[in-house]
């Protein structure tokens, strides 16, 4: 593979981030990476609903008096939005238009910062509440499914933001775009996650 | 050992080997450090029979045993027999589909440097006041009241050689997958590499659960978490359920690759296709597909209710119906063929009735019912050492000797081989048969010692006996092997002369690039059927031979790797130590920097050229 | 094997068509996200109006689960070719998932 092949939008594969044997296995790998994270997911989702409102005796945090939801929607709208941009994002790769896609991508990890940044509040704030990650098996629980979450939207971002840093100057070619696929890819799992997060975290704690 | 090797200096050797990303000299890395926490464990196994040989014994205090027994039992699956599997399966497997290397050869230097620092950093514990006490399986109740050190060096040291093991599953799975020559179909694969594809996959869905409770375990030990603190409203069952709903499939995950070596060898030493390729290929699948619906027959006396023990209990016993389709279709193949007793076949054929036995006491076991008598006696051990020493050392050692002649190209001695299958089945059978009754007469597990004159006196002295000879058998195969490495004597492809695929058709000592050319395969077992037909070379060829891609060797793996080893140290002695939080950060920095070097700097890796491929040394080196 | 990439050109018509295909499938890719945030709304204003959590309940999972199928077949493209084994693989994991939920659910307290 060379670096320095030039490509025009007529010569650039249809689908470019399995164009080489490279590309196949990452993205092949990756898929299968994400089967795993289903599993890790899973096991913190079902510890959360065990151990939901649990805590020692005389514990004053509940679910249902906790969770902000207008802070969740707004998170949620971010996320979602954040999610589609990347899909622009991809659009572009797609049709070899590099300087669109870094833009998408901008607006994505602008967007992802923002969902960020509103987590950090939330938590600080229940924080501030005293619900502390030491409080209860709940607070243990919640903070570590949702700062899991967390912790990928900061992984997804950080890698985002490498990609472009990198590719700035030399554009696409096959060596990195599989990669800029696979990071696409993250990012739409990191919704998929928060989606189980804010129905089954927050709307069914809300209702009890 | 190869000639390359001598050519070059000691500090060069190492230095290759620290860098190397060829699947093949991880491979001899895997068998070396694994090789060596056998040894480690051996050794545990032999303090704990000493203890025990006679009653009221004081050789070791109680809570000295607890720390072997449990180092015994976490190093043996996790530091042993995983990465002997992975030795095995990074040297054949990809020779056994035609590949020139795994799909990701920086990944799979790093799966290993993670699992490496991983077991030195749990056995680092041993020098640094203690090591962990609550046995392999770590329940919560008792983990979270151990005093110490031991627990949180367990928790670290598996979380940063699991992450390891994860990595090395996706790997085999990738390369399974995409890099199999032209005409290898999946019913064309050699089941050797069905059951690491399996085991792969059983792999990827069993570790994250691990993970998950390491995480919570280290969280609330060292992060003031309460996930199993019932005082605080968390619960010690969770950890139970998320370490069975990863360890049972991990025994899984350690057969059935022993199952893949075994079936390798029947084929091979009776000379005829293996009987059944098909239903053994979906047997493999139905176990690992089983083994995810049944790991609460481990917690049978939890007191889950009846509806749950039930359940799980007719799950259980279903696995017998595809482990009991591969015994037969090992002995049918076996059946008419001529058999030569070689040593890996005399460890196939000790296999077959071990395992058997282990896998009624199982099916006894399964039964909820009878588990409330079994539950925590020397039955259960008894069960476990059969189906894993049974099973997957017979298979190792097997593995060893077959497997011997393709990784190093010299042949293990046959006599002295067979000398230590004897003494070594022999005195398993002597440790561990005796151990049934134990149980059935009321001795508990994870005793230190127990009063004399109840009976199990002559009983447990036998069993020390009998280790014995297992000590003698190992020590041997010890000789053995430093005798082969001395002598050095080339054997060439195929030694064993009834070679039936891939692997033993490439020219010995195999080149770094595998296949000058890849192969064609016509059907499976490609080699016998191109050796059938005449064809000297023992292959087709699916490409002219031109230029061919390489890696780069990479320093990177290690220094990620040893980025999270120091990190654990700050983890472990987070609130106790001023240093402690700064040490954690360095130790991250640096696998981050690490990281980022990778993600930085292009690696594209290199070209041997067609013409450095024509000349009879073949390329670089 | 695969490493040399043989680039081709494609022809004036065949590029029109892609890039007209591409385009078509933004479009829906913009309607995709128009349902989903359509189904988050419901959501939301399902547990505002305050109907009964036995009713509630089961639609917003349903919900959850519809929207997730959109975003793994249209967002992330498993509705594409050669998406063979990363949906077994994705839901073999998504069964383990499953059942992983269950036990915990039914069988960690009683």
């Amino acid at each position: 593979m060379d670096l320095n092949t030039k490509y025009t939008p007529q010569s650039w594969p249809q689908h470019s981030e399995n164009a080489t044997l490279e590309g196949k296995n990452k993205f092949v790998g990756f898929w299968l990476f994400l089967g795993g994270e289903t599993v890790l997911f899973a096991s913190l989702f079902a510890t959360y609903l065990a151990l939901k409102n649990k805590g020692p005796s005389g514990m004053e945090f509940t679910t249902q008096e906790l969770y902000e939801l207008p802070l969740v929607f707004i998170m949620t709208m971010l996320l979602l939005t954040s999610s589609l941009t990347s899909v622009y994002a991809m659009y572009h790769m797609k049709n070899y238009n590099f300087k669109s896609m870094q833009a998408w991508l901008m607006v994505t990890v602008l967007l992802g910062a923002a969902f960020l940044g509103f987590e950090i509040y939330e938590f600080n704030h229940y924080v501030h509440l005293g619900f502390t990650y030491s409080q209860s098996a709940f607070s243990s629980a919640f903070f570590t499914l949702v700062g899991t979450h967390g912790l990928h939207v900061v992984i997804g971002l950080g890698w985002i933001i490498l990609l472009m840093l990198r590719n700035s100057k030399r554009g696409l070619n096959l060596y990195n775009a599989p990669k800029f696929y696979l990071a696409a890819l993250y990012w739409h799992f990191i919704d998929v996650v928060w989606v189980f997060i804010f129905t089954v975290v927050y709307l069914m704690g809300v209702i009890g | 050992m190869s000639s390359i090797a001598q050519k070059k200096g000691f500090g060069a050797t190492i230095w290759d080997y620290l860098t190397t990303v060829d699947h093949k000299k991880i491979a001899i890395l895997y068998l070396i450090s694994g090789g060596f926490f056998f040894i480690v464990g051996g050794i545990e196994a032999m303090l704990i029979r000493i203890q025990l040989a006679q009653p009221d014994n004081d050789f070791i205090s109680a809570g000295f045993y607890n720390q072997i027994l449990t180092m015994h039992g976490t190093t043996m699956i996790f530091l042993a027999a995983m990465p002997l599997l992975f030795a095995f399966m990074n040297a054949v497997v990809p020779l056994q589909i035609g590949a020139r290397d795994v799909a990701f050869p920086f990944l799979n230097s790093l799966g290993f440097w993670m699992f490496f620092f991983g077991g030195i950093f749990l056995n680092l514990s041993w020098f640094m006041g203690g090591a962990p006490d609550a046995g392999w399986t770590s329940y919560a109740s008792l983990s979270l009241a151990s005093p110490g050190h031991g627990i949180d060096f367990y928790a670290l040291g598996l979380q940063i050689s699991g992450g390891g093991t994860l990595i090395a599953g996706i790997n085999f799975l990738v390369t399974i997958i995409n890099m199999r020559a032209p005409g290898m179909t999946y019913m064309r694969m050699p089941l050797f590499t069905w059951s690491t594809f399996v085991a792969s996959a059983l792999i990827l869905f069993a570790f994250p659960p691990l993970t998950v409770g390491l995480f919570f375990m280290i969280f609330d030990r060292m992060f003031g978490a309460n996930f199993f603190d019932h005082t605080m409203g968390g619960n010690t069952i969770i950890w139970e359920h998320l370490f069975w709903i990863f360890g049972h499939p991990e025994v899984y995950i350690l057969i059935l690759p022993a199952f893949g070596i075994f079936s390798e060898i029947f084929a091979t030493f009776s000379r005829k296709r293996l009987f059944g390729y098909s239903a053994m290929v979906f047997a493999t699948v139905l176990i690992g597909f089983l083994g995810f619906m049944v790991w609460v027959h481990h917690m049978f006396t939890v007191g889950m209710g009846p509806t749950a023990n039930a359940i799980f209990a007719v799950a259980t016993m279903a696995i017998a119906v595809p482990t009991g389709v591969k015994i037969f279709n090992w002995l049918l193949t076996m059946w008419g063929g001529s058999i030569k007793f070689t040593t890996a076949m005399l460890y196939a054929v000790g296999f077959i009735p071990t395992f058997v036995a282990g896998g009624v006491t199982g099916i006894m076991q399964a039964a909820a019912p009878l588990d409330y008598q079994l539950h925590d006696s020397y039955f259960i051990v008894a069960h476990f050492h059969y189906v894993i020493v049974g099973g997957v050392v017979l298979g190792l050692l097997a593995g060893l000797h077959f497997y011997w002649p393709l990784m190093f190209n010299t042949m293990l001695n046959e006599t002295l081989g067979k000398l230590t299958f004897w003494l070594f089945f022999i005195g398993f059978h002597l440790t561990f048969f005796i151990q049934h009754f134990l149980g059935l007469l009321g001795m508990p597990r994870r005793v230190f010692t127990y009063g004399a004159n109840q009976g199990w006196d002559l009983y447990n002295a036998i069993s020390s006996f009998g280790a014995i000879f297992m000590a003698i058998g190992v020590a041997i195969l010890v000789a053995n092997i430093f005798m082969t490495i001395s002598k050095n004597q080339a054997v060439g492809n195929d030694p064993w002369g009834d070679g039936r695929t891939l692997e033993w058709a490439i020219p010995q000592p195999v080149p770094f690039y595998n296949f000058k050319q890849t192969p064609l395969v016509r059907g499976l077992d490609t080699f016998w059927i191109e050796k059938q037909e005449g064809n000297k070379e023992g292959m087709l060829y699916a490409e002219p031979i031109s230029d061919i891609h390489m890696p780069n060797n990479s320093i990177i793996p290690f220094v990620m790797s040893f980025g999270l080893f120091v990190g654990a140290f700050g983890a472990l002695f987070n609130g106790e130590k001023s240093w402690a939080i700064p040490v954690l950060i360095l130790g991250l920095i640096i696998t981050f920097i690490a990281m980022g070097t990778r993600s930085l700097k292009d690696d594209l890796g290199y070209h041997i050229h067609k013409e450095d491929l024509m000349d009879t040394k073949g390329g670089k080196h | 094997m695969g490493h040399d990439v043989h680039t081709q050109f494609k022809t004036q018509t065949e590029y029109e068509y892609s890039r007209r295909r591409s385009a078509n499938e933004m479009r829906g890719q913009v309607t995709t996200f128009a349902i989903m945030i359509f189904l988050t709304l419901i959501s939301f204003t399902a547990v505002y109006a305050g109907f009964p959590a036995n009713f509630i309940i089961p639609i917003i999972l349903l919900l959850a689960a519809v929207q997730v199928i959109l975003q793994l077949y249209y967002f992330m493209h498993m509705s594409h070719k050669g998406h063979e084994t990363a949906s077994l693989f994705l839901f073999s994991g998504v069964m383990v998932a499953f059942i992983t939920v269950l036990t915990f659910l039914t069988i960690v307290w009683w």
